[in-house]
């Protein structure tokens, strides 16, 4: 679930402190499958596939880095379950942890935990800044190129595909990528809702709504509203049952005249039901049926 | 004239509407009791999955509308509960109903401005000095409602006439909701409490004591837990019950580091809404000797998903059973009945063995 926001920052962070680490294998059955038989049915898909992970690498390391983001003061909260996968994982493997906790409200924030989680490595405190800048600086350089790389898309001319989802729904090995290739394969421009400036998206958010409190779904509602006049059709992703989404997506669906399909992924689905669906979204996109 | 409502949340009604009457000055017309239509109507016009509670306060509204009302009052809490009134705001302005929606807290905090500037657009010449005192007056009452609600928990099950405390109960509301100031208030109190002691009840040492716990509007509604309490009277069990108003709204604070405390060995942080507080409460029970536990919740109710697994490894640990209950708009009120049975069942075992 975290990967995809902090990946850049930790494998630069630990590249830096010469910490050796693996990486879990792009989502694949197996994981899905690990994942469903330590996880409770009711939970969200993107948690079962998380918990499919760790199990994956719960002996193949000495820690599991599982980190937790409360808030980002309290305007920009995150899903519980953001609030919950440490002690989940906690009381569910034998394993150790490794863990940093994000609460701007307690002024928490990512450099102070990281400092705690590099101490707990026998790292010295300027070794770990040091590592912590040279994270941050490639992380904001990735960030750029990959913004400008959407916004030049916003600009083609093929026709074009706003994507709004979480990364870890969109990005993922299984149903995600399948997506996100059969779009492209169909010559079509992907957006990707998460590669925005992520604060204008936050101040935009606030033309819907006024009262939205999740940080990642007030980006979401941000780059549509700001890539809105500039594509041809939305796509929202959602993981079954997303709170936040829920709530959120409902209410874009409503204030905002767009085509527009919704996407739910769980455990049972395969690429065919989707790929379906896609297909007849395209054929309306381009209208090539009444040409 | 404003004729306001607000979505029903078991026997609270009688403290909002004392508190809308008095010092709001409005009209208040009462929501009609949850029924399966109100559940009905709420589905079918809410998001497919938000958790159920969106759909019942929903289908509230639209029936309080429907009855005559022309501002909703809404206040949410935290979790979901406080993004519902946005979207309920713009799902009632699609089916063209016309009303006034005034939001009270959302993002789980609220400040004095926010609730001013909102009680503003429902009734422009309210007196704040005299707000204050009807809030007071509130809060007492909530609190008196969930001190006797305590005691009739515990001892509802082994009642010698039945009825006779749903009787008291009822008659106590309806004193309640016609009080003249605080010391009115204090003085049927007072005469009410006594008279929930006078009632006859022949309790054995060895009672069946079970403690409910989870997602609080699910807990707090009865007709949405299927009078889950109720039944559980019916088979003579002592009820233990942690959630109320009285404690969302002034204990919670206060009570969670101690929580996190007290069950440090399961938990670290806290997990939202009340997941943690329901994991500390799953160990007290476990080392309170109660003889099981039962964890209700709305489906999809995320932070208590998260907690359940915790939940399950403690009651592990003690070796106590816990029933788990997730309550839909679709859910059988007969598989519910059958799942209590057999679980009662099992606990009379268990205690006879």
């Amino acid at each position: 679930m975290f990967y995809y926001y902090y990946i850049d920052i930790w494998t630069n962070f630990f590249d830096y402190l010469k910490i050796p680490y693996i990486i879990s294998p792009k989502t694949n059955e197996d994981i899905i499958k690990r994942g469903i038989k330590v996880s409770f049915d009711e939970m969200c898909y993107a948690l079962k596939t998380y918990l499919g992970h760790v199990d994956y690498l719960k002996d193949k390391c000495d820690y599991i880095l599982i980190p937790r983001i409360d808030n980002y003061k309290l305007d920009n909260q995150t899903c519980t379950n953001f609030l919950s996968a440490y002690d989940i994982v906690k009381n569910t493997f034998n394993c150790n942890i490794l863990s940093y906790n994000i609460n701007l409200d307690k002024n928490e924030t990512l450099k102070k935990g990281l400092l705690k989680m590099g101490k707990k490595l026998k790292k010295t405190k300027s070794e770990i800044s040091k590592a912590y800048k040279f994270a941050i600086d490639k992380y904001n350089e990735k960030q750029v190129s990959e913004i400008s790389n959407n916004m030049n898309k916003l600009n083609s001319t093929k026709t074009k595909i706003l994507i709004i989802s979480h990364p870890y729904n969109i990005y993922d090995g299984l149903i995600g990528s399948s997506i996100i290739k059969y779009l492209e394969n169909n010559d079509i421009a992907v957006i990707y809702s998460d590669k925005f400036d992520s604060k204008k998206m936050n101040k935009l958010s606030k033309e819907i709504s006024k009262d939205l409190y999740f940080k990642y779904s007030k980006e979401n509602i941000g780059s549509l509203i700001f890539s809105f006049d500039k594509i041809d059709g939305v796509i929202f992703l959602s993981a079954f049952p997303c709170g936040p989404d829920s709530l959120a997506n409902e209410l874009a669906f409503r204030k905002i005249d767009i085509p527009y399909i919704n996407l739910i992924i769980d455990n049972n689905q395969t690429f065919t039901a989707v790929e379906t669906r896609l297909e007849s979204f395209i054929d309306i996109l381009k209208g090539g049926l009444n040409d | 004239m404003i004729k306001g409502s607000y979505p029903l949340m078991g026997d609270y009604k009688v403290p909002i509407e004392y508190l809308l009457r008095h010092a709001l000055k409005v009209k208040v017309i009462s929501p009609p009791p949850i029924t399966t239509k109100t559940i009905e109507i709420g589905s079918k016009y809410s998001p497919e999955f938000v958790c159920t509670p969106f759909k019942y306060t929903l289908g509230t509204m639209i029936e309080s509308i429907e009855k005559g009302a022309n501002t909703i009052i809404q206040f949410g809490g935290g979790c979901r509960y406080g993004y519902y009134g946005e979207v309920q705001k713009q799902i009632l302005q699609d089916l063209n109903y016309d009303v006034i929606f005034a939001n009270l807290i959302t993002k789980g905090k609220t400040s004095i401005k926010r609730i001013i500037k909102e009680i503003k657009k429902i009734n422009p010449k309210f007196s704040k000095l005299k707000a204050i005192y009807y809030t007071f007056i509130t809060i007492k009452m909530v609190e008196y409602m969930d001190t006797i609600d305590d005691y009739i928990r515990e001892n509802i099950g082994f009642e010698e006439n039945s009825g006779s405390f749903e009787e008291l109960k009822f008659s106590c509301l309806k004193e309640f909701s016609n009080i003249k100031g605080y010391f009115d208030l204090r003085k049927k109190y007072r005469y009410y409490s006594k008279e929930f002691e006078k009632l006859k009840i022949h309790k054995p040492d060895n009672c069946l004591k079970v403690g409910i716990i989870g997602e609080l509007y699910t807990i707090m509604e009865p007709f949405s837990n299927y009078f889950l309490e109720k039944t559980l009277a019916k088979n003579h069990i002592e009820i233990k019950r942690f959630t109320n108003v009285h404690y969302l709204l002034f204990e919670k604070s206060k009570k969670v580091p101690k929580y996190l405390k007290y069950a440090k060995e399961y938990i670290k942080y806290p997990m939202g809404a009340d997941a943690a507080d329901n994991i500390a409460r799953t160990k007290y029970l476990c080392e309170e000797n109660y003889d099981g536990i039962i964890h209700i919740k709305s489906s999809f109710c995320t932070p208590e998903i998260g907690a359940m697994p915790i939940i399950s490894k403690i009651a592990n640990n003690y070796n106590v059973p816990v029933l788990f209950f997730s309550f839909d708009a679709a859910t059988s009120e007969v598989g519910i009945k059958t799942r209590l049975e057999a679980f009662y069942d099992m606990l009379e075992m268990r205690k006879t063995k």
